[in-house]
């Protein structure tokens, strides 16, 4: 019992990163019907600037995770701005293409700046974080991911809901022409997409940084599973990639548990088959309403 | 009067006149050809002439090119790989051919688009609210309050999903959306299509209404001349990507060869091609 409660514990926390990460990847193919292939390495960019700021600069753990938010809303403009923009009408091929090469410069870049070893962030996370719950300890990572991980899922619900800025990038996903057609600025959405997607990543990756240290190849490894949790959410789903993320956490952790570590790194592989043989739409993919 | 006019010319009123003429106009086509994907020409010099405060309706039969002429004002040629490739758009003056959707939307030019082009996964209100793009971060409750009184139907159904709204409701949402940018020349590309007739009639009063209290130009395409006319104060007849007849509406109301193609009035009567609208899904995704 006690065992199968942390692995719960575990699982769910894993699969909130997994989320985190997914909901970027969604925010960018929803609006520009874009698979963006360099998203495990959005992961690893987050990880590394909050290791320059946080243990190389020593600057306040606070500030630090400030900065590196600015920082990655900012580059994912910049990267919309300089690499995707000038591809907007062209075949959608192109510019998936351009995101598996704009990874792999990106990764080239992360090698050449903080070469291929391990990293550690200083140790910052209060020990008094960490909660007794009698049968099962909750380190004090995993709660931090839980805080992150329902603060930031709150935020961007309410981002979507109420704000203009959110009801705008809805109404591009949903149906450009028309959103074009009332001043939307679709191309500000677009990079709206990137830059949140940058921010969310870099959560996610800081977390998994924490956890497991920070090396460019694991983390954009890990990076790619946000095609099994999306391909399970449904590729257009919001809330469909926050379940995916969060099944596919789970998975993981129990095959590991009870079957086999090494199944536990192939498992989220086996159900993405799985689903695409069985439900290609995934499970929460947006039905079309259909007029009567 | 009109001798008054030109007498006073000679001195330096006729320049006066000449003013008068110029902000009087709202929009200014003229003599345009458009053409898609480079080669498929659609039309073949255009020109017309919209006066401030008018409800100006372009009429033609479906394929005469009306949808292509309105996405020429409004810039939303460029998506769809069209582009002017002749002649000039003049709105108040200031040329806008082949400027951005989100420029001429800015300047007070909305379109609304053909066959109701709702946001399904949207809320009724949060589809109005996408109407102040234009406007980002001003207040719009009290366009909420406009909207929902010229179209009450809507208020009951606001926190619905527009997918699941019926036609009717479809159509005064995507009207009422685009009064939330406060449009000075206002779009409709055949807001009758497929309504009942009692619906149709309801749709254009308050089309009628809104030129007159909202102070907006419009301008209406329509293969439902009868409609159209009788709110109009001039109209356009168009077939084959040209122009082929304009004049005052009421006379265009009186003109044989309109009462016969378009009124159906005529012993012939052949309205039929209301029906079969296409639909165009082979326009070049935009990404
Ligand atoms: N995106 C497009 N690409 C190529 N041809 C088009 C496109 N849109 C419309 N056309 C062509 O232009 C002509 C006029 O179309 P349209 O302006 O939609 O007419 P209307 O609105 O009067 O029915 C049609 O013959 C149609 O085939
Ligand atoms: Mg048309």
């Amino acid at each position: 019992m006690e065992f199968f409660l942390q692995l719960l514990v575990n699982g769910i926390s894993l699969g909130f990163l997994y989320s985190l990460s997914a909901l970027g990847f969604v925010m960018i193919f929803k609006s520009s019907s874009v698979l963006n292939l360099a998203h495990g390495e959005l992961l690893a960019i987050g990880a590394f600037l909050f290791l320059a700021i946080s243990t190389w600069a020593q600057l306040p753990i606070w500030l630090s995770f400030a900065l590196t938010l600015v920082g990655t809303f900012l580059l994912g403009f910049i990267v919309e701005r300089f690499f995707l923009r000038p591809l907007i009408g062209e075949d959608l091929i192109q510019v998936i293409m351009l995101t598996l090469g704009l990874g792999i410069m990106f990764k080239g870049l992360l090698l050449f700046v903080f070469g291929g070893d391990i990293h550690e962030y200083r140790t910052f996370l209060p020990e008094g974080l960490s909660l007794d719950l009698g049968i099962v300890r909750i380190p004090s990572v995993n709660v931090a991911t839980f805080i992150i991980g329902i603060l930031f899922l709150i935020l961007f619900g309410f981002f979507f809901k109420y704000s203009s800025q959110g009801i705008y990038m809805r109404s591009v996903a949903d149906n450009q022409s028309a959103a074009l057609s009332l001043g939307v600025h679709v191309r500000r959405v677009f990079a709206l997409s990137w830059a949140i997607a940058f921010i969310v990543a870099a959560m996610s990756g800081i977390v998994l940084g924490i956890i497991n240290g920070i090396n460019v190849h694991e983390l954009s490894a890990i990076g790619l599973k946000v095609f099994p949790v999306v391909i399970l959410g449904g590729l257009d789903s919001i809330g469909g990639a926050i379940l995916g993320g969060i099944i596919i956490g789970l998975l993981e952790t129990f095959t590991g548990g009870y079957i086999s570590t090494s199944l536990r790194e192939i498992i989220p592989y086996i159900v993405l088959i799985i689903i695409l043989m069985v439900k290609p739409y995934g499970l929460f993919g947006l039905v079309e309403i259909e007029r009567v | 009067m009109l001798n008054f006019l030109q007498s006073a010319g000679q001195g330096g009123g006729g320049k006066k006149k000449v003013q008068f003429m110029e902000n009087d106009t709202r929009l200014q086509i003229n003599n345009i050809s458009v053409v898609y994907s480079d080669v498929i020409q659609v039309l073949k010099g255009v020109s017309l002439t919209i006066k401030k405060g008018q409800v100006v309706s372009l009429l033609g039969s479906n394929g005469a090119g009306k949808t292509t002429t309105l996405k020429a004002i409004s810039g939303l040629l460029k998506p769809e790989n069209g582009k002017v490739t002749e002649g000039y758009i003049e709105y108040d003056g200031e040329s806008i051919q082949n400027s951005s959707p989100e420029d001429i939307t800015r300047k007070g030019i909305i379109q609304v688009l053909e066959g109701r082009q709702e946001f399904k996964y949207l809320t009724v209100e949060e589809n109005l609210r996408v109407g102040t793009a234009t406007r980002w971060g001003k207040p719009y409750q009290k366009d909420l309050g406009l909207v929902y009184n010229y179209f009450p139907a809507l208020l009951a159904r606001k926190k619905a999903l527009a997918g699941y709204c019926s036609g009717g409701e479809l159509q005064m949402l995507v009207i009422g959306r685009a009064l939330m940018a406060h449009p000075q020349l206002l779009l409709l590309d055949e807001p009758s299509l497929g309504l009942a007739p009692l619906l149709v009639k309801e749709i254009f009063q308050i089309i009628k209404r809104i030129n007159q209290e909202q102070e907006a130009t419009l301008m209406v395409v329509e293969q439902n001349a009868n409609m159209a006319l009788q709110i109009a104060h001039y109209g356009y007849v168009m077939e084959n990507g040209k122009i082929v007849l304009e004049s005052e509406a009421a006379e265009l109301r009186e003109n044989p060869d309109v009462k016969e193609f378009y009124l159906g009035t005529a012993a012939s009567g052949a309205l039929k091609s209301y029906k079969d609208v296409k639909a165009y899904k082979r326009r070049k995704r935009w990404l």
